[in-house]
């Protein structure tokens, strides 16, 4: 399959694999976060910590969208999917995602009309096929889903389809990582930086990193070959003292951005005073809401939104681990109370979230093998 | 009428506690698995530690029998490849075929709605008859109801069927010895990836289709060429590969090792996996069998399977090990290792 088995070639993998030891200062220890949910279970999939030594240790991003919505909203999306003529439709990642009463697919199973879509389009395109039923679209996602979200608002205007809203709890990546990067038992020293959201918003989103926390920053790509050669990149920033953005993911992340998307998402969108992060708690400015010229495809106005405020459960140590201070296995509820099958927090749910990705994956493999976790 | 018991206990029971059926209940991955060993089994077969293999042999006025049903509930009815008359008669012959046995004759049931196009049901009757003429199995009588417009979805068939236990056969988890090897009769997902695309519901397009077909001449071929040295075998359905070598994990309570990079499967199912983040050895198969065979048989069961017809990718995966017990590693490409899970539920893309 070209553009994937390129960059998992194994001889290139190996080549990549003895660069990264051969930079790594043996006295030094090298913690690394990867901002992406892509990253995070690509990482797992392919075993890539086995080819890394030891004292590189990779820290799980927020950039899980799943992960970060808290539970008040995926109630208040379902509250209103409750009327008769409403069609509540997400993407399949939000389908097993827990709310106060359920997941969006154990509404389904009670007799909720709930379908998974897969784009935003397709849920305007349900309902222009069911003009007696309102279509409620569960938008979720960073830059890199916002963007069709916005095109296919701009279409519904267009086409004057009023049977359609969509709830938006699209969220920015630049926020969330100001966030971690402001907590204070965090200490990182470089970033793998998101794929698919710099495709959207470029490289230069980033410069603050590594201007003014002295952070170096690797846009990679998520195959195999693009996260070690990103790690390599870090490294020799490192080994130089040096911090710097740079773009590993060239054949696909342009410098400046996708500016068509950027357009269609400032047409439709303006950012939220502020936003609640699952985890991270409200953070300013770092959410999309609907522009009030497209009052009427948005749910939240459309609707009256309870507006739902779900504290986590207590034991549920979700914050700490999304912001990477914590290790899944280190929270009190991780694999007992807490797993794939009976979720309580959401990074148990998505298969970007870390600890899924480290239950599935690490956990599974320690207790199989007989190791301690 | 005296049931004689052919697979292992299994290692745990789960009592099934959910409040609801949800979809992943029909799943074929750890839900429908709890369902079953919690609630349905014990109940019906009570505290024996009865088979929960993919057909029953039984010992009838001192003959065995295979005995074994299945209901298909497809949407749409057809796709590239094969419909849901086709799949009825198929997956009960596999599952007596899997089991060991002969297929002989099946019975149908057909629930119908209301509405229903006559044209449609004849279609998938005449696809029923050609399948049982394909697979050499006697259609010796059925059932049919019908149910209000809107209580079902177009038609669900149940077929059950009774086959003749291949002679010197024993199909038995518990047979299985360290060092024996993982055959697989072919390409993964190209069934699960045909329903998906069939649906419509994606923009995606490919040239796939589904491998609906009788495995039994395959599998016949197996036992003809090494015999005893079969120690088990299953078809991957729902579920996928991953979940039946998760089962037989369980149920030997030794490891399975395979490597990733030999289990073959198409460009076009490994695209569409990427593309929504699945997993094909987590996709459904109808028309291919998973066998452990002892490792001096290995080479004359694959020549024997390529051999016939639609047998020719039959490959050796992978090789059961004392460790992980009661779990699936998979060795990848790089020299790196990841355990490979039942699937949870269904298998839902990623977008976002």
């Amino acid at each position: 399959m070209r553009f994937v088995d390129e960059f998992r070639e194994p001889e290139l993998i190996y080549k990549a694999a003895a660069e990264i030891r051969r930079l790594t200062d043996l006295q030094r220890h090298y913690r690394l976060m990867e901002v992406c949910g892509g990253h995070t279970h690509a990482i797992y999939r392919f075993g890539l910590k086995d080819l890394l030594p030891e004292n590189i240790e990779l820290i799980h991003g927020p950039g899980c969208p799943v992960c970060v919505l808290p539970m008040g909203r995926i109630d208040d999306g379902l509250s209103m999917a409750e009327r008769e003529d409403v069609i509540f439709t997400a993407f399949g990642d939000m389908m097993r995602v827990p709310g106060t009463h359920g997941s969006p697919l154990e509404h389904q199973a009670r007799g909720m009309n709930v379908r998974i879509v897969y784009s935003p389009s397709d849920a305007l395109k349900l309902a222009q096929a069911n003009p007696e039923k309102h279509v409620l679209f569960f938008a979720i996602g960073f830059e890199t889903t916002a963007p069709s979200t916005a095109l296919t608002l701009l279409r519904a205007k267009a086409l004057g389809i009023e049977n359609f809203s969509v709830f938006c709890n699209h969220v920015t990546i630049i926020p969330a990582i100001r966030a971690i990067l402001d907590s204070p038992d965090m200490r990182l020293d470089g970033f793998i930086g998101p794929d698919h959201v710099s495709t959207v918003i470029g490289c230069r989103p980033y410069e603050w990193i590594a201007k003014n926390e002295r952070k170096p920053i690797v846009v990679s790509g998520f195959e195999p070959l693009d996260l070690l050669q990103s790690i390599v990149m870090l490294l020799r920033q490192l080994q130089k003292g040096e911090a710097r953005v740079e773009n590993q993911y060239k054949r696909v992340v342009p410098w400046e951005g996708n500016r068509a998307a950027l357009k269609a998402m400032a047409e439709v969108f303006e950012l939220r005073p502020y936003f609640e992060w699952r985890g991270l708690g409200f953070i300013s400015q770092s959410a999309l809401r609907i522009r009030d010229s497209y009052a009427n495809w948005d749910s939240e106005q459309r609707f009256s939104v309870p507006g739902v405020r779900v504290t986590d459960p207590k034991a549920a140590q979700c914050g700490e681990v999304l912001k990477g201070v914590l290790k899944p296995a280190q929270c009190k509820l991780f694999g007992c109370e807490c797993t794939p099958e009976h979720p309580i927090g959401a990074l148990m749910v998505s298969s970007e979230g870390s600890c899924a990705a480290f239950y599935n994956y690490e956990h599974r493999k320690a207790v199989a093998l007989g190791a301690s976790v | 009428m005296k049931l004689e018991t052919l697979v292992a206990p299994a290692a745990a029971r789960v009592r099934f506690k959910d409040p609801q059926i949800e979809m992943a209940h029909g799943a074929g991955g750890k839900a429908s698995r709890r369902l079953i060993e919690g609630l349905i089994v014990p109940l019906l077969c009570g505290q024996s530690e009865e088979a929960l293999g993919d057909a029953a042999h039984v010992q009838i006025s001192g003959s065995r029998v295979a005995i074994t049903t299945d209901s298909f509930v497809v949407k749409p009815l057809s796709f590239p490849g094969g419909s849901i008359g086709e799949l009825a008669v198929n997956g009960t012959v596999n599952d007596l075929a899997v089991s060991g046995a002969r297929p002989e004759a099946l019975v149908v049931t057909f629930v119908l709605e209301a509405g229903l196009s006559t044209e449609i049901l004849e279609a998938e009757v005449r696809a029923m008859s050609r399948a049982a003429q394909q697979a050499n199995v006697l259609i010796a009588g059925g059932d049919t109801k019908v149910v209000e417009h809107g209580k079902a979805d177009q038609m669900y068939v149940t077929t059950a069927g009774i086959g003749h236990p291949l002679p010197g056969v024993r199909i038995d988890p518990r047979s299985v010895r360290p060092g024996d090897k993982v055959l697989l009769s072919g390409p993964i997902g190209d069934h699960g990836i045909t329903i998906l695309l069939a649906r419509g519901e994606l923009d995606l397009a490919g040239d796939l289709r589904s491998d609906t077909r009788s495995v039994f001449p395959l599998v016949q071929a197996l036992v003809e060429a090494v015999g005893t040295d079969v120690r088990w075998m299953r078809d991957p359905t729902r579920g996928g590969v991953a979940s039946s070598l998760n089962e037989l994990a369980r149920d030997s309570r030794l490891g399975v090792v395979i490597h990733e990079d030999d289990v073959p499967v198409h460009d076009t199912v490994r695209g569409a996996c990427e593309l929504l983040g699945l997993d094909p050895l987590h996709i459904a198969n109808e028309g291919k069998f998973l066998a452990i065979v002892a490792p001096e048989a290995a080479e004359a069961g694959l020549s024997a399977i390529r051999g016939v017809p639609g047998g020719e990718e039959t490959c050796l995966i992978g090789e059961i090990r004392e460790q992980p017990a009661g779990a699936v590693l998979a060795l990848t490409r790089y020299g790196a290792s990841r355990i490979m899970d039942m699937l949870v539920g269904d298998p839902l893309p990623r977008i976002c």
